[in-house]
């Protein structure tokens, strides 16, 4: 028997094929390709798209494991790399005419943006607390960069800069729960915690508990939820709009999913220990979420409390800690990248005299100005309130299904009672749009990208409710998967 | 029994006149007057298919007719389920008979954004007519909240002077009821594994489940009742919202909430209705008597409508609660009654406020020399309103008062003094706009209803009579499903065990003033 055993690569066949063609695309645009910076960006969306494909042929969504254990593909990992993959192609494509606009259009961010990529699919896939960290390192050093990419004006590198020092902090802390973990644990890898912790019927030493204590702070991070969402108001505000639309979505995806399969997969036995810490985050989050968004101008801040919130919510699915939680955690958050790249399309729109602007009170009047995208913002904020027949209104169905389910009563009353207080500030917008009379009217161009991820997303989240089912039960699927079903 | 969906047509059929008029592009003028037309037809027609609806219905039968069913989320047990029994029936006609009146009390009156206008109010009408023929709770739900974004957007695009503050109020105040009764839903999907209405009627929830989740579903119908003290957003959300806006929201919109009451509280929670019962009784009372008293001093003539509102939908609560046949029958006249005469009050404001900008009772007064015929029809519904025999007015409140004192004489004996005050504030608002003299310079060519008013009018007094000199034909659908409901509830009463002693039902027995038991 020799040493060495060639892994199976198909499972991995996805991460492979995009870290080739982001490297190809890489030499291609370091030879040459700045010439036609659209034509690049629209490669890079190629990229994503041949992705997807291989994604979806190479696999049935049977559970595979690989590299030694270390990589896992399943249903619930092919479900939401679809929704990470989807999510970073229109942000790539919202991005074009802004990067146009602003003259930093360089090839370097779309390739970032495929190495981020590619980052979270690694995360979603990690089945080892190595190998999440190599994946969300490969993710998050991208993205720091990415924040900075308007290195010239001081708010994008404030931003860069304060993503990066606490983004390392929030991976030291990870990093220290991981080490922990494995000190009291004896081992790495998600299969070899989840026999230990199943065999000792659910029992942990208090070290194992203290490392998920830290691991869960640095997961918090990156989903930011409260308490470590400082970060996210100022890096939303401060990065280039497409860059925080990009933020708000496909990082957020990759990193509840890898939080989802972390906490239940590893140390799902040990539901007892850790289901107060998410509760506690979660109502937290969708609090502070409501609150302090109700006072904000900037748009891009509100929607970084706003996105808090969301995550609060899908956080509800994880403490209960169910099959049924995933499921709505899956739901809620595809739901959550139409409502977000819509939402972040609108904002993207917004322009007087070709500059951006980002006011909230620079929608006034939109309705008389732009009836087609008021209507379609009206329909993303009621959406995010969580109002019926609105898609936003499935997405928090199922979570508080998930914790009524799970008896958590309390969370669920929080939950709903702090989305009456976040319906104002959504609804302030669509005040400002319909009952006010316009002060200094938008640009009428919008873009033909533009308009048309606004009427997609919108058509979706507006007419989801008449045929829920394809992407219920693909969530029912996932979820199942993720439980050995 | 007809055998093509009858109430998917009426519930649908509004929303693809406001698909229509959506489509319609071209010069500003000829949209609005095109999306008038279409909406007033479309809604017409809705009328007249609900029409088949009353005429195809088996008094006689007791159950869910024109009974409805289409998967909608197969693996969860939740399907599109409509039906309507002796209890939704008229809910759904006063619906679709207000909407065309709305539409056609429009006409003249918004000048702006015709076309959304027109598709708020169809898309309002789907949504009203929908939650009363829905018969699975997660389909009643949807419905039932999103009613309010058209109503939030009507009251603040086309309001008066707060109309911000007043579409906000509305908006949060009723949505806060609302989630709480989704958590009460999601709970009763956990124990009974459906949310399909006549399936949950049989289930039988335990009572220390029942007081939870009758106080949420009690949070969300007291806001739309409304009943005192969460009554607050109502005076605002009439006084700012356009003349048709108050309609619908006097006329149906507070239906729900009765109409929530009868169809879940009732059969879903016996026993917990009977333990709160007391405290509905004391909430109505002082609805009763505290807004009559604040009607009184009220110088808007909206605003007093308003109120009076409030005190007349404490006799529809008081009469649901007394669970007798006369009492909610009574109840359900009321509500009907209600929802033709407050409606056509505010449509009776709305003639005046169109011509002089003003809601103010002291702007008015001597009407009754340059308008004859707008002082005959005030005084029809100034009638109604009060109680007057012969008028529908006077059936509700009669039943509803008997039903009261069947159970108890003190109720009913309190309740009355509302009778009485409510003459009070009505007969001195009619005085003091109608007679006196004709002193105020604007007033002296002030012109009388046209033919369009004319129209709409006619056929809510037509309907206003009908109900008072021959109430059988409204009655006699009504009672299989009335009887069928008292007869569940004494048996689910009788049936089930004592509560049991939990912390929970002693605070709910202390709250509530002791069972009646």
């Amino acid at each position: 028997m020799n040493g060495f055993v060639m892994p199976v690569f198909l499972p991995a066949l996805p991460e492979i094929a995009l870290a080739v063609l982001a490297m190809a695309l890489l030499m291609y645009g370091a030879f040459g390709g700045d010439r036609a910076p659209r034509a690049f960006a629209w490669l890079s969306v190629l990229a994503l798209a041949v992705t997807t494909i291989v994604l979806l042929v190479s696999g049935n969504g049977d559970r595979v494991e690989t590299f030694g254990g270390q990589f896992v593909m399943d249903g619930f990992g092919r479900f939401m790399k679809v929704l990470v993959l989807l999510g970073s192609a229109l942000a790539i494509i919202m991005s074009m005419g802004f990067m146009e606009r602003e003259r930093i259009e360089r090839f370097e961010f779309n390739i970032l943006m495929l190495f981020a990529t590619l980052g979270m699919l690694m995360m979603i896939s990690a089945n080892d607390l190595i190998a999440l960290y190599v994946g969300l390192e490969l993710q998050s050093l991208s993205l720091y960069v990415i924040a900075a990419i308007r290195r010239d004006t001081i708010k994008s590198t404030e931003a860069g800069l304060k993503y990066f020092v606490l983004g390392a902090l929030s991976s030291g802390m990870l990093l220290y729960g991981a080490s922990l973990i494995y000190g009291f644990a004896g081992t790495t890898s998600f299969a070899g915690l989840a026999r230990l912790f199943a065999e000792n019927g659910g029992v942990a030493p208090i070290g194992v508990v203290i490392g998920i204590v830290f691991l869960c702070a640095g997961l918090c991070f990156k989903v930011s939820a409260v308490p470590f969402h400082m970060w996210t108001p100022d890096v939303y505000e401060g990065a280039p709009t497409p860059v925080t639309a990009f933020f708000a979505i496909a990082p957020k995806i990759a990193a509840i999913a890898l939080f989802t399969r972390t906490m239940l997969g590893p140390f799902g036995d040990l539901v007892g220990q850790w289901q107060q810490i998410i509760v506690a985050v979660s109502i937290s989050s969708m609090v502070l979420g409501a609150f302090a968004a109700i006072n904000q101008t900037n748009i891009k801040r509100l929607m970084a409390y706003s996105s808090i919130g969301h995550m609060g919510y899908a956080l509800v699915g994880l403490a209960a800690g169910s099959e049924a939680g995933v499921r709505g955690i899956v739901i809620y958050i595809a739901l959550y990248l139409f409502m977000g790249v819509g939402t972040f399309a609108c904002i993207l729109s917004m322009r007087q005299q070709g500059r951006m602007v980002e006011g909230v009170n620079d929608l006034t009047g939109l309705s008389k100005t732009h009836p087609m995208m008021a209507f379609m913002l009206a329909v993303f904020m009621f959406s995010m309130a969580g109002i019926p027949p609105m898609a936003g209104f499935f997405g928090k169905f199922f979570v508080f299904q998930a914790a009524v389910q799970a008896e958590l009563y309390t969370l669920a009353v929080i939950g709903v009672l702090s989305s009456v207080v976040a319906a104002f500030y959504y609804i302030r917008i669509v005040k400002l749009m319909y009952f006010d009379d316009p002060v200094d009217a938008l640009d009428k161009r919008i873009g033909g990208e533009m308009a048309t991820i606004i009427l997609v997303t919108g058509a979706i989240t507006l007419l989801f409710f008449a045929y829920p089912m394809p992407l219920i039960d693909g969530a029912a699927a996932a979820a199942a998967s993720l439980f050995g079903g | 029994m007809t055998d093509w969906p009858i109430l998917s047509v009426t519930t649908f059929l509004p929303l693809v006149g406001a698909v229509f008029i959506l489509l319609t592009r071209g010069d500003p003028a000829m949209v609005a007057c095109n999306a008038r037309n279409v909406a007033l037809w479309t809604s017409l027609i809705t009328f007249v298919v609900s029409l088949l609806i009353w005429a195809n219905f088996e008094s006689a039968s007791a159950e869910f007719q024109f009974v409805e069913r289409a998967d909608w989320l197969p693996a969860f047990n939740i399907s599109y389920h409509m039906g309507v029994d002796g209890i939704s029936l008229f809910f759904v006609l006063l619906a679709t008979l207000l909407t065309p009146l709305c539409i056609l009390a429009s006409w003249e009156a918004i000048e702006t954004r015709v076309k959304e206008y027109m598709i708020a109010f169809l898309v309002l009408e789907t949504l009203m007519v929908g939650m009363f023929c829905a018969l699975d709770l997660v389909v009643f739900y949807m419905f039932f909240e999103g009613v309010l974004l058209p109503m939030f957007l009507i009251i603040g695009v086309w309001g008066g002077a707060r109309r911000v503050y007043a579409a906000f109020k509305f908006f949060l105040y009723t949505l806060l009821g609302s989630v709480l009764m989704l958590i009460a839903i999601l709970a009763m999907y956990y124990d009974a594994g459906t949310t399909d209405i006549p399936v949950l009627m049989r289930h039988g929830f335990h009572p220390s489940w029942q007081i939870w989740l009758w106080l949420a579903f009690f949070a969300s119908f007291a806001v739309k009742v409304p009943m005192w003290p969460v009554h607050t957003w109502l005076p605002d959300a009439h006084v700012e919202a356009p003349t048709a806006g108050s309609v619908i929201l006097a006329g149906v919109l507070l239906k729900m909430g009765g109409y929530g009451f009868l169809r879940f509280s009732l059969p879903l929670f016996p026993e917990a209705s009977a333990t709160f019962a007391p405290l509905v009784f004391a909430l109505s009372i002082v609805a009763i008597i505290y807004t009559s008293l604040v009607a009184l001093a009220q110088e808007d003539m909206k605003k007093l409508i308003a109120y009076s509102s409030v005190a007349h939908m404490g006799f529809v609560t008081i009469g649901i609660f007394v669970v007798n046949k006369q009492g909610i029958e009574g109840a359900i006249v009321q509500m009907l009654s209600h929802g033709v005469v407050s409606a056509a009050l505010f449509l009776c404001v709305g003639v005046v406020y169109d011509r002089m900008h003003s809601r103010l009772i002291d702007s008015y007064g001597g009407l009754v020399y340059r308008m004859p015929v707008y002082a005959f029809t005030f005084l029809v519904f100034i009638l109604a309103s009060i109680g007057m025999p012969g008028t529908s007015g006077f059936v509700g409140e009669f039943l509803a008062l008997v039903g009261a004192y069947k159970y108890n004489s003190w109720i009913a004996s309190l309740a009355a003094t509302g009778v009485i005050l409510g003459a009070a504030y009505s007969l001195w608002l009619y005085r003091r706009v109608i007679y006196g003299k004709l002193e105020k310079e604007k007033l002296k060519d002030i012109l009388d209803m046209n033919w369009r008013e004319i129209t709409v009018f006619a056929p809510l007094i037509l309907v206003t009579i009908w109900m008072g000199v021959y109430p059988a034909s409204f009655l006699t659908p009504m009672h299989a499903s009335v009887d069928k409901l008292i007869r569940d509830y004494e048996k689910a009463r009788a049936a089930s065990a004592e509560p049991g002693d939990t912390p929970v039902v002693r605070l709910a027995r202390l709250i509530g003033g002791g069972d009646q038991r």
